[in-house]
């Protein structure tokens, strides 16, 4: 996806790019407009301007994505006990009713905003924006945006984030990323959460999550890990340490870093823009 | 369910491009979405009415299109049809590939009346 307008040009529908030109008339006389611009262009315009946000104030931003249940808040406060004295943390909580899970990161220590939905499924760009007005990133070193748990909705919109996260816990089944593609694509990193039921859940099998991951054409890594017994914490704490290092690199740059489907359209976005750009 | 959200968003693209292109209204719309997207054409249809109701669009055809998955092979550089939850090369079968097509989410194009002025 294109960086400045997100409208996802690549070789496989380049096509659609040529033809009739900017104005074409049909036989009815009516002038079809080309207009080539991703379906959440709104969306991705202020997901674009949450970024800068994150970017200027040294932010590394996590999009945190699974099921209901699968340990999204409990993962967020053994992190916080962990790095509490080595990174400032800001939580933002998206569910659809409650303050509970915000509370509970509250009860760390650590500023939480939480975004009840109503009954979306989803964060979208805007939503995050708002709840931004409520942390001052000045003192933020990394902020969790904990998403709606879905496995199908949350993909679709970008938030700002710089990388994606999704958890996939072992009472859930070990097919997830073959049954929910879309979501696991989009993961940089997937964490195999509550791994110390292993033993009892001997049908949950890590290395067919991986190969179920891998047929999706994803490179990311995955960790097992329990929040409860600690098991494979440091393993996530060392990539959240290099995830911090890595975007602060490509920042002092002048470049950002967006959640890696692939890095396809970027490369291939040296068309010409047809289309005037409304950006204010 | 978020496709009603993506519908939506795609109405206020569309009283953006008709301000911007002086319509007097939008007759059809043209989509262009990949399985790949996350968003299922026909709910996006059936939301369509109900985005669309009191906007200048209301009454346009929704015109979706699909475009298939394909994949290049990073390893034997391949060109291949792949599916949903099988984006490996189907040549050689290394899971390294490039997805070519197949995860559109695009507004391609816009069919509109003019402004006739005076």
């Amino acid at each position: 996806m294109c960086d400045t307008c997100g409208c996802n040009i690549t070789d496989g529908n380049r096509y659609l790019l040529e033809g009739d030109g900017k104005l074409a008339r049909t036989e009815s006389g009516r002038e079809a407009v080309q207009v080539l611009e991703g379906l959440l262009s709104e969306n991705d315009h202020v997901a674009a301007h949450n970024r800068e946000h994150f970017d200027r104030h040294g932010v590394l931003a996590i999009n945190l994505m699974s099921s209901p249940g699968s340990g999204k808040t409990r993962l967020l406060e053994e992190t916080i006990t962990a790095l509490g004295d080595e990174l400032r943390i800001a939580v933002v909580e998206g569910d659809l009713e409650t303050e509970n899970d915000a509370q509970r990161i509250r009860d760390k220590g650590v500023n939480a905003v939480q975004i009840t939905t109503g009954t979306a499924c989803h964060l979208d760009a805007h939503m995050v924006h708002g709840a931004l007005h409520a942390v001052d990133l000045d003192d933020v070193d990394i902020l969790f945006i904990e998403n709606v748990g879905n496995l199908v909705c949350p993909a679709s919109f970008d938030l700002g984030q710089h990388r994606n996260v999704t958890l996939l816990s072992v009472t859930e089944g070990d097919d997830k990323p073959a049954k929910y593609p879309v979501i696991f694509r989009a993961a940089d990193l997937v964490l195999i959460s509550k791994a110390d039921l292993l033993p009892v859940l001997d049908d949950f099998s890590p290395s067919k999550a991986e190969g179920h991951l891998r047929q999706l054409a994803s490179a990311a890594p995955l960790i097992a890990l329990s929040a409860k017994s600690g098991v494979g914490l440091d393993d996530w704490l060392a990539w959240l340490r290099e995830a911090r290092e890595a975007v602060a690199a490509k920042v002092a740059d002048g470049a950002t870093v967006r959640p890696a489907i692939q890095p396809e359209g970027q490369q291939l976005h040296a068309h010409p823009h047809h289309h005037a750009h409304t950006h204010d | 369910m978020h496709e009603l959200a993506v519908c939506q968003g795609l109405m206020r693209q569309i009283e953006l491009l008709a301000q911007r292109e002086q319509a007097e209204c939008i007759t059809a719309i043209r989509l262009s979405i990949g399985p790949l997207s996350g968003v299922e054409p026909q709910l996006l249809a059936d939301a369509f009415p109900i985005a669309s109701a009191g906007s200048i669009a209301e009454g346009a055809t929704l015109e979706v299109e699909s475009q298939p998955i394909r994949v290049r092979c990073l390893t034997c550089g391949a060109e291949s049809d792949a599916t949903m939850n099988k984006l490996v090369c189907g040549s050689c079968g290394d899971f390294r590939t490039q997805l070519l097509s197949g995860d559109e989410l695009l507004l391609t194009s816009v069919e509109l009346e003019r402004r006739q002025h005076a």
